[in-house]
């Protein structure tokens, strides 16, 4: 998956996959509410191409229903990461040392945290469900782009033509956005893409231990917890889900390090 | 001096830790007392459980007593076990840690090896298919694989037990032999990040000036990536794996769930099932102070081993 | 990469799906230990002061005895009582003790120990997760080492059958304090070691004062994981699942020659609570509506894959009291879809709250999707049980939940005033007054059959299924219950035949 084959390779997939995801709020092939116990387990026929799951439900129905929890949680996570860690790490890289030391300690603090700690928080409160997994992954990637903001900002920061800038008078408010934040922008991105990948791991690893999206919500996470009890009954309903997972992750990933060839060749792998 | 800030910061990043995990336990909705005695209890009985097990004092008082407790290495008594909350995680962490050493091993020993490689063959077909495994390996949940261990291994190969621990009173292979599937199930992602970085900082190092000139000296690519640019590349390689280190914590409490290893996590979930809030206080505080504290190691041992870091920033 | 991926797992299926050809290795038959599995651990290993069912689970009958037990077909039987008799006032019971009884530790058991655990339970604020059990007890005497005299407040026919509950069974004033840890009874195993999260061992008491245990050594495994639970028994780690936790698995292990299945009756009814102090459930109508709305084949098929008897009111059908009810208010759809428009509530919205159990779970998604049909929207609320027992039972802050009740003989919660659900019914409040003086048979089964058609017309609740026990051991073993009177695993009968 080299070069701009793989890039559109990987975009491709995706794409379509979010295609799925986005056509299943509207139509799947078959209701994923419909119970069918009379046919349940099936195997694979024309009409349902990947066979029903334990409650008769067609399963490609279900893998584009739990794109939509899956991709959606990512998605929000990484926003969240995104708009709140990108400022913060801007304010960190432009202030001065005790707002440095302030900021880098909350992000610490917050970093500490693991995704499924503060989902087994969050679940207490409010009880299980995908916003929940969404909101705690969200608030892991809070210090994970708040550093790497930080960090790379400061290595413009250091360069000339910001002292020009600075000199000529400009605050320093206005230095990040619009001498930091277009450098720092390409970076971001191709984090964003493989922190995407990343969160749809974390989301399927917490509604597996029951964290993240509750029935009657379908995700990729809860079709492998589920499937797990059935294995020995229906190996295939445990195949699918992990599949559709691996797919999105590797496309998603390859999608990050095809953007990081292509947008900043001098920070080529610095992060992968 | 910057040991002493360090230390510093160590100690109010745990400090507000702790304050957090506190605040968040302690407004949980449920009844730790009525889930012990059940749906026949007698009021009267629920309320003397809850004033013995001082779920009615006020809040800061708690707090303080709670803290106070865990600075003298006191982490209190768990609600529904009725022993010491430390007693009860020392037990655990016998599971857990060396599940985790275990995986960490593993992780490096297949890494370290397989990222020189690739760096040494830098842009060749055994980079890129060091490259394409990593891929493949970070994308697959390790829900997934030891979903397909425990029924490829365990079941039908019966070459290692399904789950379960038999203690290390079982004796060490028997102990190892139930950690092995896991720890292989968590390794692998470990590995590929870890593959990934060690062949991005290699080949970094790689293009600077020193290990150019070690190489036009007449160094093999080999000899130049183990003696001068290996040397230097540990700093960012430290400094990943310190951040991944939550990955490590969250993966191994999950991989616990799969296989059903009496480890921290499982008893993490346990316990915030059973509103049991002093053992979910002492769980979590050790999770979180594990991980800062290797966090802040990892930062440490990168600095020293970097003359460039060391000026400081 | 994708293909070579998508391949390699499709190589693996038939892998998976193959069937388990090898068996276990066996050890010498004398010492070969038993492994037990349960899905849940115990929080402490005192059966007389905690509601968790895993504490009797691992303790029962095989640690400790209670003056009398319940017997595998549900009878009372004599424990550490060999005989009692009730005064004819029946105020007044007198039961006789065993001699030469002796505590694991050593300490004797006599009519003064019964006095002291007794009074244990019944104390003002005890820890004891079952005081109606001793509700009706006014003092407790030694008049002799093997006599005991138990004096009622109000006549309690069931008396024999209360003291027969794990709550109530005989602990020593040396060693009662400690039995959360370290429990000591004086049944047929002791325990030996608790490996919290793992298991707890027991071994053969050989002082045992009846007839000793088979097995020497027993050990229950706690796996919580139904995938695990599975696994383990295929690959031999245990040898047993008297509750195993997947019906899903069932015929895997059913075509499996390495295990005998067996799959019996429980206590536990599992119902749809409605919350009729909350409008509009407070109408007949709805509730009805509600039970109608529900195919109970469907729940047993799609939850419990088959396993499970329905129901019809509060009564499993193995109960010689049980009556069959399911015809009161039947699946019908368009009944309930009229009774809703009849009772203004159409576009119905509520929450249904789940507590962890599976059985519990699963029919929520069933029940939602079928109350669907009908026209009602229902949400799912997960819950642990923590939070169910503290907003939803004592708080009364819930729509509908589903619960297995599994204390036997328990019809009697539908005259709680207070009670999680409830509807105001003079003639049940007669009814069960009449049954704590009834003593004739035939007439106490008139009195339950009326009581049961009372709460069925009253659609107090939606009666779902009687959770069955799904038995599971290996086949070279004998001696385990078919059935679940009682939430136990006695195992002092069990054997290896082979």
């Amino acid at each position: 998956m080299r070069g701009s084959a793989g890039l559109g390779v990987a975009a491709a997939v995706l794409v379509s996959i979010i295609a799925a995801a986005v056509a299943s709020l509207w139509w799947t092939p078959f209701p994923v509410d419909g119970f069918d116990m009379g046919n349940r387990f099936a195997m694979p026929t024309a009409a349902h191409p990947l066979g029903t799951d334990h409650y008769g439900r067609d399963v490609v129905s279900m893998l584009m229903a739990g794109a939509q929890t899956s991709l959606a949680v990512a998605a929000g996570a990484v926003a969240i990461g995104l708009f709140v860690g990108t400022p913060l790490g801007l304010a960190a890289a432009s202030s001065g040392r005790a707002g440095r030391a302030v900021l880098m300690l909350g992000s610490d603090i917050v970093f500490a945290f693991p995704a499924l700690i503060v989902a087994a928080i969050l679940s207490t409160f409010r009880g299980p469900g995908a916003f929940n997994a969404l909101i705690a992954i969200g608030i892991f990637y809070i210090p994970v782009f708040m550093r790497l903001t930080a960090s790379s900002a400061r290595r413009v920061l250091a360069l000339d033509f910001v002292d020009a800038a600075r000199l000529a008078g400009k605050s320093s408010a206005r230095i990040a956005a619009e001498h930091v934040l277009p450098v720092v922008a390409p970076i971001l991105l191709t984090q964003a893409a493989t922190q995407f990948a990343i969160a749809i791991l974390i989301e399927a690893g917490l509604s597996y231990v029951g964290l993240g999206a509750q029935p009657p919500a379908v995700s990729w996470g809860r079709m492998l917890a589920e499937a797990q009890t059935l294995i020995s009954l229906a190996p295939q309903l445990a195949v699918w889900p992990g599949l559709a997972i691996v797919v999105t992750v590797l496309a998603a990933t390859a999608l990050g390090e095809g953007l990081n060839r292509r947008l900043d060749p001098r920070f080529a792998g610095r992060h992968a | 001096m910057r040991v002493l800030t360090r230390l510093a910061q160590l100690a109010a990043t745990l400090f507000v830790a702790s304050l957090i995990v506190f605040m968040a336990m302690s407004v949980l909705p449920g009844d730790a007392g009525l889930l012990r005695l059940g749906m026949n209890a007698e009021p009267a009985a629920v309320a003397a459980l809850r004033a013995e097990m001082g779920l009615d004092d006020p809040l800061p008082l708690r707090f303080v007593a709670w803290l106070g407790g865990i600075l003298t290495g006191d982490f209190g008594t768990s609600g529904t076990y009725d022993v010491s909350v430390l007693g009860l995680l020392a037990e655990r962490a016998r599971v857990s840690v060396p599940l985790a050493v275990y995986a960490l091993v593993l992780s490096v020993a297949l890494a370290l090896p397989a990222g020189i490689y690739a760096a040494v063959r830098r842009g060749r077909f055994a980079d890129r298919a060091v490259r394409g495994v990593a891929e493949i390996g970070l994308s697959v949940p390790a829900v997934w694989l030891g979903l397909l261990f425990i029924y490829v291994f365990a079941v039908y190969l019966r070459w290692a037990p399904a789950g379960g621990f038999p203690g290390w009173d079982a004796g060490p292979a028997r102990a190892l032999g139930a950690l092995t599937l896991p720890a292989v199930a968590l390794a692998i992602p470990q590995a590929a990040i870890l593959a990934r970085i060690v062949r991005t900082a290699l080949t970094e190092a790689m293009d600077e000036d020193f290990v150019a000139l070690a190489r036009a000296k007449g160094r093999s690519t080999a000899g130049a990536v183990i003696h001068h640019a290996l040397p230097n590349a540990w700093a960012p390689i430290l400094t990943v794996v310190g951040m991944q280190f939550g990955f490590l914590v969250a993966g191994a409490i999950v991989i616990e769930t799969v296989f059903n290893l009496p480890g921290l996590g499982r008893l993490l979930f346990q316990a915030v099932a059973q509103r049991d809030i002093v053992l979910v206080q002492g769980i979590t505080l050790v999770v979180v102070a594990t991980v800062v504290i290797v966090n802040a190691l990892c930062d440490v041992v990168a600095v020293a081993s970097n003359p460039r870091l060391r000026r400081g920033p | 990469m994708l293909t070579r991926r998508f391949a390699l797992a499709l190589a693996l299926m038939p892998v998976v799906a193959a069937p388990f050809v090898a068996s276990a290795p066996v050890a010498a038959q004398s010492e070969r230990p038993l492994i037990v599995g349960m899905a849940l651990e115990p929080p402490h290993l005192d059966p007389t002061a905690g509601a968790a069912a895993a504490i009797d689970e691992v303790l029962y009958a095989n640690v400790f005895e209670g003056l009398t037990r319940i017997a595998a077909d549900g009878t009372v039987a004599p424990a550490l009582a060999t005989a009692w008799e009730v005064s004819a006032d029946g105020l007044t019971w007198t039961f006789t003790l065993r001699d030469g009884v002796t505590f694991h530790d050593g300490a004797p058991f006599d009519a003064s120990v019964a006095v002291f655990a007794l009074d244990r339970f019944r104390a003002e604020g005890a820890e004891n997760a079952q005081p109606q059990l001793f509700a009706a007890i006014d003092g407790v005497e030694a008049a002799d080492p093997t006599t005991l005299v138990i004096h009622l407040s109000r006549p309690a026919a069931d008396l024999p059958f209360s003291l027969a509950w794990g709550d109530a069974v005989m602990v020593h004033p040396d060693s009662a304090d400690a039995n959360k840890q370290t429990p000591i009874g004086t049944g047929p195993f002791r325990f030996a070691e608790w490996r919290r999260g793992d298991r707890v061992i027991l071994t053969r008491n050989d002082d045992y004062w009846g007839e000793p245990a088979a097995i020497a050594r027993a050990e229950f495994a706690f796996i919580s994981d139904p995938g695990i639970a599975l696994a383990s028994l295929l690959a031999g780690d245990v040898n047993a699942f008297p509750n195993f936790p997947a019906p899903e698995q069932i015929p895997v292990l059913e075509s499996n020659g390495q295990f005998h299945v067996e799959i019996g009756t429980t206590e536990g009814e599992v119902i749809l609570a409605i919350n009729s102090a909350r409008p509009p459930f407070d109408k007949l109508a709805v509730r009805q509506a509600i039970s109608s709305a529900i195919d109970r084949n469907v729940l047993i098929a799609g939850a419990m894959y088959g396993a499970g008897t329905p129901i019809g009111s509060h009564m499993p059908p193995h109960n010689p009291a049980y009556l069959d009810l399911t015809g009161v208010n039947a699946f019908d759809p368009d009944r309930a879809r009229s009774l809703l428009a009849e009772a203004g509530a159409e576009d119905l919205s509520l929450t249904i709250t789940l507590p962890p159990p599976a059985y519990a779970r699963r029919s929520g998604e069933l029940i939602a999707a079928q109350l669907r049909q009908v026209g009602i929207h229902a949400a799912l609320k997960p819950v642990e049980w923590a939070e169910w027992l503290s907003s939803a039972f004592r708080g009364k802050d819930y729509d509908l939940t589903i619960v297995a009740h599994t204390e036997p003989n328990d019809i009697g919660i539908y005259g709680r005033d207070d009670y999680y659900f409830h509807i105001e019914n003079s003639r049940f409040d007669a009814v069960m007054a009449e049954l704590e003086t009834e003593a004739d048979p035939d007439a106490r089964i008139d009195l339950l059959h009326e009581a049961q058609t009372l709460i069925a017309d009253d659609a107090v609740n939606a009666f779902l299924f009687v959770l069955p026990k799904l038995g599971v051991w290996d086949a070279d073993l004998e001696g385990f219950w078919a059935n679940a009177p009682i939430q136990a695993n006695d195992i002092t009968a069990v054997r290896w035949t082979d």
